[in-house]
């Protein structure tokens, strides 16, 4: 059957064929639909004058937007680097043997992914109700302790006041971080679960403890699993920043966006300028994930289909 | 494949013994186990088994499927847990204290030392997909010995031409055939110069003509002095390199001897009808 197909060894080789290619009508008509509505949406972006363009180009790359946009992009990088952080210790809390640990890892998660984000970042802004001082460094039962022995000791280094500890800041991105951590903890359970379990087994036979397998092999391999999906998360997290405006944080994009649009009763404009900043903002997104897929498709079929042979320096 | 070309001497000199502590009993065997019991819930697995390795001894161990040949390999090394009996490698009690006629567990890092004395090659390889072979063989002396990397980069060279690969070192595992991986995990396994090496089957996931070069490889280190344990279905191997082979059946040792005895005249009906299917 094979063998049929396969031209038997000739010197002439036949010539290429040319045969009349299958029409695809139904793609053309495709195509000219797309282009009439196209072509209506351009126009109406054009034509219709509520869209202002000047006074948006005008307004919006104004320096306190440009501030609102490094909010942004801190408080995305800060809430994904911690919760990528917690979320991996969550993960191996989770799977451990030991069933205080895993189900103090369940209950995190079960909390923090039942409750939305925007009543976290409301709720984390009004933290400072439950306390109006926090006393750091105190140490438990010292007043008893200083009565034992005589002396007068407070135990506290110093006292803060509770608003000033839980900046608007700082209360936005623990709400975000803290509910990150519940859903990266999720998916990198899933990566985990998905390396083959004779890969521990083997890094036990050479000897290496439980910390140096999941470091060096196990997480390595996970994080084929982990990374596309950590890749939605952050978008998702680009767009959520937006939610600490009800902590109050108040220099962040989209706030000060809207800022501009009510003070100038153009509201609509600065609508459109938020969905153009974090069009922005997700494409820079997407080619960093796209270097890190690459990275850590390593060894991978994957990865030498690509031709790749990245981190190839560790060897050296 | 690997024809059983006639045994030319099948007595290996016996290595010298490792670091021995002489308090210990055993201390002049490899391995040494004594009533191993090892129950999965309800099913038992390992029902008593005891035998003896001495130091350079090759033992092959042959028995049909679900025998419990794998456990025991996985006791050996404290993958597994044994419920009852002793279990000596080297002269250490494998993964237990003994004090004052108590048994303590031992620590996650004390089983860890204990394993770098004890190699183990897996029927599917393991190697790590995301290392490159040279890396494959590089990552426990640097991780797990501290050992500095241009020396264990050297050694891990000379492993890879010793196993016949120097130049597959920037090969990744999914770039090899698996003969060339399972070479590979030898080589890996005996970058921690283990004192003791296991084989679980490690030819029999490979196609048929690329078994003769593994076993080539794992002939090589017999000669070298290496005590193994090896389980096997290659009879000529067995035959051939085997000092002792022992048949396993229902979680039992049932015979051992040297290869010749056993597979030329087994003692008992078990062994006679396992050997006449797969010899
Ligand atoms: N982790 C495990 N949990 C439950 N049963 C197991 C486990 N490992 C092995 N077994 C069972 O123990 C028996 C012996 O298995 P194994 O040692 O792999 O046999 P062999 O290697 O001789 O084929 C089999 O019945 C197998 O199903
Ligand atoms: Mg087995």
């Amino acid at each position: 059957m094979a063998d049929l197909t396969k031209p038997t060894p000739e010197p002439a080789r036949p010539e290429a064929i040319k045969a009349v290619p299958v029409r695809h009508p139904g793609r053309w008509a495709a195509v000219a639909v797309i282009a009439v509505l196209t072509a209506m949406f351009v126009h109406m972006l054009v034509t219709n004058e509520k869209f202002q363009w000047s006074f948006l180009v005008d307004n919006a790359f104004r320096p306190n937007i440009i501030r609102g946009v490094w909010t942004t992009i801190a408080l995305t990088v800060l809430a994904m680097v911690i919760g990528v952080l917690f979320g991996v210790v969550l993960a191996v809390m989770r799977l451990s043997d030991n069933p205080v640990l895993s189900g103090v890892a369940w209950l995190y998660t079960w909390f923090f992914r039942a409750v939305p984000r925007l009543v976290l970042a409301i709720l984390f802004g009004n933290m400072g109700i439950l306390y109006a001082k926090y006393r750091v460094g105190g140490v438990p039962f010292a007043g008893q302790l200083g009565d034992l022995m005589g002396v007068d000791i407070d135990g506290t280094l110093f006292t803060l006041d509770a608003r000033t500890l839980l900046t608007g800041f700082m209360a936005g991105l623990l709400a975000l971080a803290l509910s990150e951590a519940a859903y990266m903890a999720e998916i990198v359970r899933a990566g985990i679960l998905s390396v083959d379990p004779g890969q521990e087994e083997a890094a036990g036979a050479l000897g290496m403890s439980r910390f140096q397998t999941m470091r060096r092999i196990i997480l390595p391999q996970a994080m084929r699993v982990i990374v596309p999906p950590t890749g939605n998360e952050t978008i998702a997290m680009l767009k959520d920043t937006s939610l600490v405006a009800y902590v109050p944080v108040t220099n962040e994009l989209f706030f000060q966006l809207q800022a501009v649009g009510t003070r100038t009763f153009n509201v609509f404009p600065m609508l459109v300028a938020a969905c153009i900043w974090y069009l922005i903002l997700t494409s820079f997104l997407l080619v960093g994930q796209y270097f890190i897929e690459r990275h850590f498709s390593r060894g991978s079929a994957a990865g030498q289909a690509k031709g790749l042979r990245a981190g190839r320096r560790e060897t050296a | 494949m690997t024809e059983p070309t006639d045994p030319p001497e099948p007595t290996v000199p016996a290595g010298p013994a490792g670091p021995v502590e002489p308090a210990e009993p055993a201390a002049d065997l490899m391995v040494r186990a004594e009533q191993v019991h090892k129950s999965f819930g309800r099913l038992e697995v390992l029902k008593g088994i005891d035998l003896e390795v001495r130091p350079g001894e090759v033992m092959c161990v042959v028995g049909p499927s679900g025998s419990g040949k794998s456990t025991f390999l996985r006791c050996i090394n404290h993958l597994e847990k044994i419920d009852s009996g002793r279990l000596w490698v080297n002269g250490h009690l494998v993964g237990y204290r003994e004090s004052g006629g108590k048994l303590y567990e031992l620590r996650d890092r004390e089983v860890a030392a204990q394993r770098r004395e004890i190699g183990m090659v897996f029927q599917r390889f393991n190697l790590f997909p995301h290392m490159t072979a040279l890396e494959n063989i590089m990552e426990a002396p640097i991780r797990v010995k501290r050992l500095p990397k241009a020396g264990v980069r050297d050694r891990a060279l000379a492993l890879l031409a010793r196993v016949g690969l120097d130049d597959k070192a920037q090969s990744y595992p999914a770039q090899l055939s698996g003969g060339q991986q399972q070479r590979v995990a030898i080589a890996r396994a005996l970058a921690m110069e283990p004192a003791l090496m296991l084989f679980d089957e490690p030819t029999s996931a490979l196609d048929p003509e690329l078994v003769g070069d593994v076993l080539e490889a794992m002939k090589q280190l017999a000669l070298d002095g290496m005590t193994m344990i090896v389980v096997t279905h290659e009879m000529g191997f067995a035959r051939e390199v085997g000092d002792s082979l022992v048949f396993m059946d229902e979680g039992a040792v049932v015979e051992k001897g040297t290869p010749r005895e056993v597979l030329a005249d087994p003692k008992h009906q078990r062994t006679r009808d396992f050997l006449s299917k797969v010899l």
